[in-house]
């Protein structure tokens, strides 16, 4: 078994084809929808998080690709910029998934997991310098 | 044991004072006791880092050719207003100010991505920054435009200047509403989703010394990187609030207005932070030497977070509206847990103030003051305390009725 928590970006012309549906039916795949949208102009924006056999999330994701989804690992979309942040802690009790940590309760110390980050942005705004940034 | 502060000077000339940080002095008196503890430390220095929205800067930025008068008329720094009361080339920009084009709040919570203290910030940071000037001319002053770059290191005089700064103890926010909310201390989530606090605690300057006995008007302190000063009390100084047995107040209490050399500071500890739904505000590093005259000093230094308790208001209806309802009472303990119980509910913290901050703060001073860099001060006078302190009240509204 393997997980992979991928960025999906959904052209126009596929919001509405099921293609996760494919991804159950012919990969054999469980999925765990951690954010969806579609924007105004109605591309369509999702992060999942895909779990079955390695070989058969590799061919799933290889078929997204083949309908024209734009697939990215997830680990690039948030960024903490260590330079700008000044240690205050504002975003730890805004992370939802504890990606935003303190590492060490004597020295109060941020430290960032991006292996839980589901890319939710809540943490981008309450931060007061600013310091997470969204890469796409 | 009671020492001076001129002998503790001599001793730092020397390289003999013993200088700890107040989270060493914690350990050292649990293992040494008072009395000993406090033959052997001379000073203790302590922290603070964060938003402190009651922040400025002002500078001259010498005479144009024709000259110009920009008191009476107005600036603008990278688009930020500035103050310009002042006569004619001085100009102060507050940490709060933001732009006139700025939509604020108009879609909620707004961003406020750049303001006053971004300026100030981009200033220390050595960047040039646009400054744009409307006066009205007169005889002696004709110019009536500027539109300049300007740098701080051609200003001739950048001084950073806050009327209110390092706060003795703070409220810790929290949110009954069933809205998040948007606060001065930070996005609060709905329903106690969330609980944030703003002090370093048991590193925190006024925190250490509760009656102000050791640093005054005229204390050299550390400030932004570089030294500064106590200049007088604080705006909103209120020595009154009820306090533990220990002396330490368990409300906002004492505050105190700094002043130093903007161009020696650095953009480290002079930084810009945007608070949304809110504004803009300055987060500014300062440390506060604490010479060691005799026990009753080392027993103030040597409180723990566990000793030090903070109200949990609601800023959804109390605080807003001035109701002097709280919620409980917690510690910085606590606080720095991770979470607080609140009505019975386990509340996520948070801190707005950096403790690793403070900490790399009170170290540094440390170390300066053991290379016989930072020497201590005599205060040239007590700031406010005891019952013959002005009291801090609230805005006293005579309405006036249009037309009369």
């Amino acid at each position: 078994m393997t997980a992979s928590k991928i960025v999906l970006n959904f052209p126009k012309d596929k919001i509405d084809k099921p293609v996760v549906y494919r991804l159950i039916k012919d990969f054999d795949l469980s999925f765990n929808i951690m954010k969806a949208s579609i924007t105004p102009d109605q591309e369509g924006h999702m992060v999942l998080e895909l779990s079955g056999e390695a070989g058969n999330v590799d061919k799933g994701i290889k078929y997204l690709k083949e309908q024209g989804i734009s697939v990215e690992p997830l680990s690039k979309d948030i960024r903490v910029n260590w330079d700008k942040c000044s240690q205050c802690t504002a975003c730890v009790s805004i992370c939802p998934t504890g990606a935003l940590h303190i590492k060490d309760r004597a020295t109060m110390e941020v430290a960032f997991d991006s292996e839980k980050c589901i890319a939710c942005e809540l943490c981008i705004k309450p931060c007061p310098p600013r310091a997470i940034e969204v890469h796409f | 044991m009671v020492k001076t502060i001129a002998e503790i000077n001599e001793k730092i000339k020397a390289g003999k004072a013993v200088v700890v940080t107040a989270e060493e002095i914690i350990d050292i008196v649990a293992k040494k006791g008072i009395a000993a503890a406090a033959q052997e430390v001379d000073v203790v220095t302590t922290g603070t880092f964060g938003p402190m929205c009651s922040s400025g800067a002002y500078f001259n930025f010498g005479h144009t050719k024709p000259k110009i008068k920009a008191g009476g008329g107005k600036a603008l720094l990278n688009g930020i207003p500035a103050y310009t009361g002042w006569a004619a080339v001085d100009l102060y920009i507050g940490a709060t100010a933001v732009s006139e084009d700025d939509p604020c709040n108009v879609i909620h919570p707004g961003n406020f991505a750049y303001g006053g203290a971004h300026v100030i910030e981009d200033l220390v940071a050595g960047k040039d920054i646009r400054m744009q000037i409307e006066a009205y001319g007169t005889d002696c002053y004709p110019r009536k435009h500027l539109d300049s770059l300007i740098n701080i290191k051609d200003l001739n005089e950048a001084v950073l200047f806050n009327s209110r700064n390092g706060y003795q103890n703070y409220n810790v926010a929290v949110n009954l509403s069933e809205k998040t909310i948007y606060t001065y201390l930070g996005t609060l989530k709905p329903k106690l989703g969330n609980a944030n606090y703003c002090s370093a605690g048991q590193l925190s300057p006024l925190l250490n010394d509760p009656f102000y006995k050791t640093f005054g008007i005229g204390t050299r302190i550390w400030l932004g990187g570089a030294e500064g000063y106590i200049v007088w009390q604080g705006t909103q100084h209120n020595p009154h609030a009820p306090r533990t047995e220990n002396g330490v107040p368990k409300r906002p209490s004492g505050t105190i207005a700094v002043i130093g050399d903007l161009k020696a500071m650095s953009p480290k500890w002079i930084k810009g932070v945007s608070l949304s739904g809110y504004g803009t505000s300055l987060n500014v590093g300062i440390g506060i030497p604490i010479p060691i005259l005799d026990e009753e000093i080392l027993k103030f230094v040597s409180v723990k977070d566990e000793d030090i308790t903070c109200a949990v208001v609601d800023y959804s209806d109390s605080y807003p509206n001035g109701k002097p309802d709280v919620l409980g009472e917690v510690n910085y303990k606590q606080l720095k847990s991770g979470s607080i119980e609140v009505k019975g509910k386990k509340v996520p913290t948070s801190g707005l103030s950096s403790y690793k901050g403070a900490l790399e703060i009170a170290t540094d001073l440390k170390e300066k003051i053991e290379k016989g860099e930072f020497l201590l001060t005599q205060k040239v006078a007590d700031l406010p305390c005891g019952d013959k302190a002005p009291k801090f009240g609230p805005l006293k509204e005579r309405p006036v009725k249009e037309g009369k």
